[in-house]
């Protein structure tokens, strides 16, 4: 019996229900309003009072509107057909509702529950299983969905009996399991998780120890993020934080992408929904939309399901490390989560933090970086969810709340310059602010080594010293002038934007250059430190500048061409013919 | 003291708390955001607690007594929409100014969001005529843009004159203190112009009480709405100023003892200001609703709350700048952007449209390294020299505001000032474009 109570008080979608029976944090209820049943969720209980924070708009609701206690939390769907869906924070199925605008109270069925899946049994009749073991399979476009052990179910099952291969829908029972206590328990391809609990059906969590390939340079090269890894991405408005969340989608090396639109535009999300069924996956050849899961909670969408989205996703991604595979986990932005939990501890009168935000802010933040990681499942396999959050700082300041509080717990830091959004160097990841302390990592440094080429990880520091040591002789020309410093400064300054023009900036509108393999990687990077190397010498500091331009020219023709293909290796001729003619201004010089 | 006048309409007369802008009662089967008329003015329940609830009156409670009459509505704001409200201006409450009645049916303003997966991706160009706009930042129909601008800028002419050429079938002005100059300046132009049938005015001038600016853009845009969704038009809505109406809920938040975040203003400013803004959209029956915005800045500071949360929510800005050079008004094309001009030039827009942008934006700013290298006492060189000159050709005939040419024209121009002071090699566009263009204007 579920208990009912009786609403009391109303500001805005804050709830005060009074009720006798019980009630628990976090708890799901809805309100009767006329025809329709408006979600809510408590969060905060005083008394016989539970304060409740609504998903949807409170106009018209009245007190004394009856309200249902549902007994569990938030929860989310989990079974096949989720890839390719387009949901709301709640989980519904945005494409099932009816007309163009969204109707309050109207929830509709995350998953098909008509759709045939094949299935083929994957455990045998008296296995030992837990939850999270796999039981069966069934093909989810082309990725092999697992069907587990619900993650609700706590210590070891006996497999009884199991449906032969065969299709069938996801509300069937696959598998009949018994307990220590020989109770049985029917098992279907669908179950339901709390979205605000992890899912820890896995044996361990190692630190990540290699990396996630991104395509980008920028990232790969300089600040590479590992797999099952956490980083994020604060930037102004305008520097370019969604292209290079889209370009990350689109090119990461993940078997699958969930993306939490949280709080953003809206023609954002219908980029994707317009792209992505067209665009190809570099890797599989199949359609990018095939492969990724859009959680849309655009800013003109409810408050407080805003802060549900980026639960939603992450259980989703969960789910889906849970059967093994690499999961790439996007939010954009967190800020906007962030902005919706300040507005209900705002209307609960709660003492507030830094700048109005809620005092645990940095808390709820950590746990939630904390859900995303590499793990080793019981089964021995390996599944991983990689998290990168963007984060939209007021003012573009750095020093707030919401910035401060990620970059204690996320280990790399992308940041987006503006200065560098202006001049159009993109992607605008700040070669200097930005890190990865992911390359501080023995086990890290070790794999890329082994797997991109020897000493790799010591070139990479060559290059962002370079940069460091460019950067620093720009600042001196700029005071002194042009002719106001040794000709050193001007060298100094040109490999610096050598290494800016080449490795750092990337085309991500280009069909070649925006993406870029390791090997590619590796190739450019060593090419690029080879002429870095070089000890160049000039009559004036006027040739410095047109001279590097060439080689960067030639360089870039290289960038924009396939991979060793003629055009690569023409242009790469005309690069090693420019760098023979200093050598020989060398070594007429040195005779 | 409870009277009944209707069976549902009971008449209130005894409140028990009076402020600056709200004053509380008891009272029962309330709904939320519901309105009042309190001592005869408009009010709206802003907190349901038990019994009391607490009203927010709109035009300020000078002179309300503990015995004033309140009657609930038991409705929440609405404006009466339909043809009827083409050619007319309304107050904050949608009230003809001039009089009479509205033909047409009711509808709450401030409706539920489009749901994104029914949206279409903007896709259609509005040429304006003037150069910095079209050719470096295109307007797009289902887009949302504000002219940032400080309070000495001509943006509110500006905005008429885009207004005025942009080929909308409907153009919905909101006013939010507005001064009484600047409305009777739009009625005119729009009058003058003989575009008045086209134009729907909801007007709150600084003569009025601040917060009634809050129910403006709502009316406006439910008026948007209306014509984009039942009659498929295309509707252009000018909201002016956000600034002011961001202020006029900054009142209200602190009105309710609301805690303050950055730069006094709500905490739920991102929310409150995106809410009006995502209601720009391209419908897939062809109606679309292009919001045109002024957030005036102080000081040209787009740090500040309202100019910062607003660049979040849009898609890109406009700037204005007074160009000294040629004591012009000009679009400044470093600062301003269109997020969506990509969706439309060079593909609704002649081929080499983005090149040319590019190339001239480009030397625009070589031109601003050699101004201040010349500032700073160094020699120029004969490329500073010749990249002065055409900065100033190039202020002055395509980035100012009063100029009024088709793209075709635009490109023209620019080629022409690129031939002018500059080898193909150095503006650096696509030779087959230098072929086919730049030989041809010569």
């Amino acid at each position: 019996m579920n208990t009912i109570g009786n609403v009391t008080g109303i500001i805005a979608n804050l709830v005060i229900v009074e009720t006798e029976g019980t009630t628990a944090q976090n708890e799901i209820c809805f309100i009767k309003h006329g025809g329709t049943r408006l979600m809510a969720e408590v969060i905060k209980v005083v008394g016989n009072k539970s304060f409740i924070q609504v998903f949807e708009s409170t106009r018209g609701l009245k007190t004394g509107s009856e309200v249902e206690f549902m007994g569990h939390m938030l929860e989310v769907t989990l079974g096949p057909g989720i890839l390719s869906k387009n949901f709301d924070g709640l989980q519904n199925d945005l494409n099932k509702m009816e007309g163009v605008f969204l109707k309050r109270g109207e929830y509709t069925e995350p998953l098909d529950m008509d759709k045939k899946f094949e299935y083929k049994p994957l455990a045998k009749e008296g296995d030992k299983v837990q939850a999270g073991s796999w039981l069966g399979e069934v093909r989810e476009n082309w990725i092999p969905h697992k069907i587990m052990v619900p993650f609700k179910f706590a210590g070891e099952y006996t497999v009884k009996s199991l449906k032969k291969e065969g299709k069938y829908t996801p509300d069937e029972t696959i598998a009949v399991l018994t307990d220590g206590d020989g109770k049985e328990h029917k098992v279907t391809m669908i179950q339901k998780w709390p979205v605000k609990v992890p899912i820890k059906a896995y044996k361990h969590k190692p630190r990540p120890f290699k990396i996630m390939e991104t395509g980008i340079r920028v990232m790969d090269t300089l600040n590479p993020m590992a797999e099952g890894g956490t980083g994020f991405i604060p930037g102004p408005f305008g520097s370019g934080k969604t292209v290079l969340q889209h370009n990350l989608s689109k090119n990461a090396e993940a078997d699958l992408v969930v993306i939490a639109a949280c709080g953003e535009r809206a023609n954002e999300v219908v980029e994707i929904f317009t792209e992505f069924p067209e665009l190809e996956d570099p890797r599989s050849g199949r359609k990018l939309m095939e492969r990724t899961t859009i959680i849309a909670n655009t800013s003109n969408m409810p408050v407080a399901a805003r802060e549900a989205s980026v639960y939603t996703a992450m259980t989703i991604a969960e789910y889906y490390r849970a059967m093994g595979l690499k999961v790439l986990l996007l939010a954009d932005s967190t800020s906007r989560w962030a902005q919706a939990l300040r507005e209900m501890s705002n209307r609960m009168e709660e003492l507030p933090g830094p700048d109005g935000f809620p005092m645990d802010l940095s808390a709820i933040i950590a746990n939630f970086y904390a859900r995303a990681g590499f793990v080793y499942l019981s089964n021995g396999e390996s599944g991983s969810i990689t998290f990168i959050g963007t984060v939209s700082p007021a003012g573009g300041n750095l020093k707030e709340p919401v910035t401060e509080s990620t970059k204690k717990v996320a280990r790399c830091f992308y940041a987006l310059s503006q200065q560098r959004a202006d001049s159009k160097r993109y992607p605008a990841i700040d070669p200097i602010e930005s890190y990865s302390k992911y390359l501080e990592y023995p086990e890290i440094s070790e794999y890329l080594n082994e797997n991109i080429s020897e000493n790799w990880t010591d070139s990479v520091l060559k290059a962002k010293d370079i940069l460091l040591r460019g950067k620093e002789a720009y600042e001196q020309i700029n005071i002194l002038g042009d002719d106001g410093v040794p000709m050193d400064y001007h060298i100094r300054y040109w490999k610096s934007e050598l290494i800016d023009f080449v490795i750092l900036q990337q085309d991500a509108f280009d069909k070649v250059d925006a993406s870029s393999s390791l090997e590619r990687q590796d190739y450019m990077l060593h090419k690029t430190l080879k002429i870095t190397d070089f000890d160049f010498s000039f009559d004036s500091f006027e040739d410095v500048g047109p001279y590097f331009k060439r080689l960067i020219n030639a360089l870039k023709q290289m960038n924009y061409s396939e991979f060793d293909s003629d055009k690569f290796k023409k242009n790469e001729k005309e690069l090693e013919t420019m760098l023979k003619e200093q050598e020989k201004e060398e070594a007429k010089e040195e005779a | 003291m409870e009277k009944d006048t209707k069976a549902f309409q009971r008449v209130y007369t005894k409140l028990f708390q009076l402020t600056k802008a709200t004053v509380s009662l008891s009272a029962k089967g309330i709904g939320y955001d519901e309105l009042a008329i309190v001592d005869g003015r408009l009010a709206q329940v802003v907190k349901i607690m038990g019994d009391i609830v607490t009203l927010q009156i709109f035009g300020g409670t000078e002179g309300i007594a503990t015995n004033a009459e309140v009657i609930f509505a038991g409705k929440p704001p609405s404006l009466k929409v339909g043809e009827d409200l083409a050619g007319r201006f309304f107050n904050a409450y949608g009230e003809p100014m001039e009089g009479g009645d509205i033909m047409g049916d009711e509808r709450e303003i401030g409706g539920p969001s489009v749901n994104p997966v029914r949206r279409m991706q903007p896709s259609e160009f509005i040429p304006t005529g003037i150069a910095g706009i079209d050719l470096n930042n295109a307007l797009v129909t289902g887009q949302k843009i504000p002219f940032f601008a400080d309070p000495d800028q001509p943006y509110n002419q500006v905005m008429a004159m885009v207004a005025l050429r942009a080929k909308a079938d409907k153009i919905i002005l909101a006013g939010m203190g507005l001064t009484r100059d600047d409305y009777l300046y739009f009625k005119n132009v729009f009058d003058n112009a003989g575009a008045l049938d086209r134009i729907v005015g909801f007007i709150n001038t600084t003569e009025d009480p601040p917060v009634e600016r809050l129910l403006v853009p709502d009316m406006a845009l439910s008026a948007a709405e209306y014509f984009a969704v039942e009659k498929n038009e295309k509707v252009l809505v000018l909201l002016t100023d956000m600034t002011l109406y961001a202020d006029a809920l900054s009142i209200v938040s602190n009105r309710m003892d609301q805690i303050p975040s950055k730069d006094s203003m709500p905490g739920s400013l991102y929310s409150d200001l995106a809410r009006l803004y995502e209601k720009a959209v391209q419908f897939p029956d062809g109606g679309s609703i292009t919001i045109i915005a002024v957030t005036t800045l102080s000081g040209g500071d787009i740090t500040h709350a309202v100019p910062d949360n607003t660049g979040y929510i849009t898609e890109g800005q406009l700037f204005l700048r007074k160009d000294s050079d040629i004591g012009k008004v000009i679009v400044d094309p470093f600062r301003s952007l269109s997020r969506l001009k990509q969706l439309v030039i060079g593909k609704k827009t002649r081929e080499d449209h983005p090149q040319v942008m590019n190339a001239a934006v480009r030397l625009y700013a070589d031109a601003a390294n050699a101004k201040t290298k010349q500032e700073n006492g160094f020699d120029l060189t004969d490329y500073d020299e010749r990249s002065l000159k055409f900065a100033r050709d190039y202020s002055e005939k395509l980035l100012a505001i009063d100029v009024n040419i088709d793209t075709d024209q635009m490109l023209e121009t620019a080629y022409g000032l690129f031939s002018k002071y500059f080898k193909p090699a150095e503006v650096g566009i696509r030779q087959e474009f230098v072929d086919k263009f730049w030989e041809k204007e010569k």
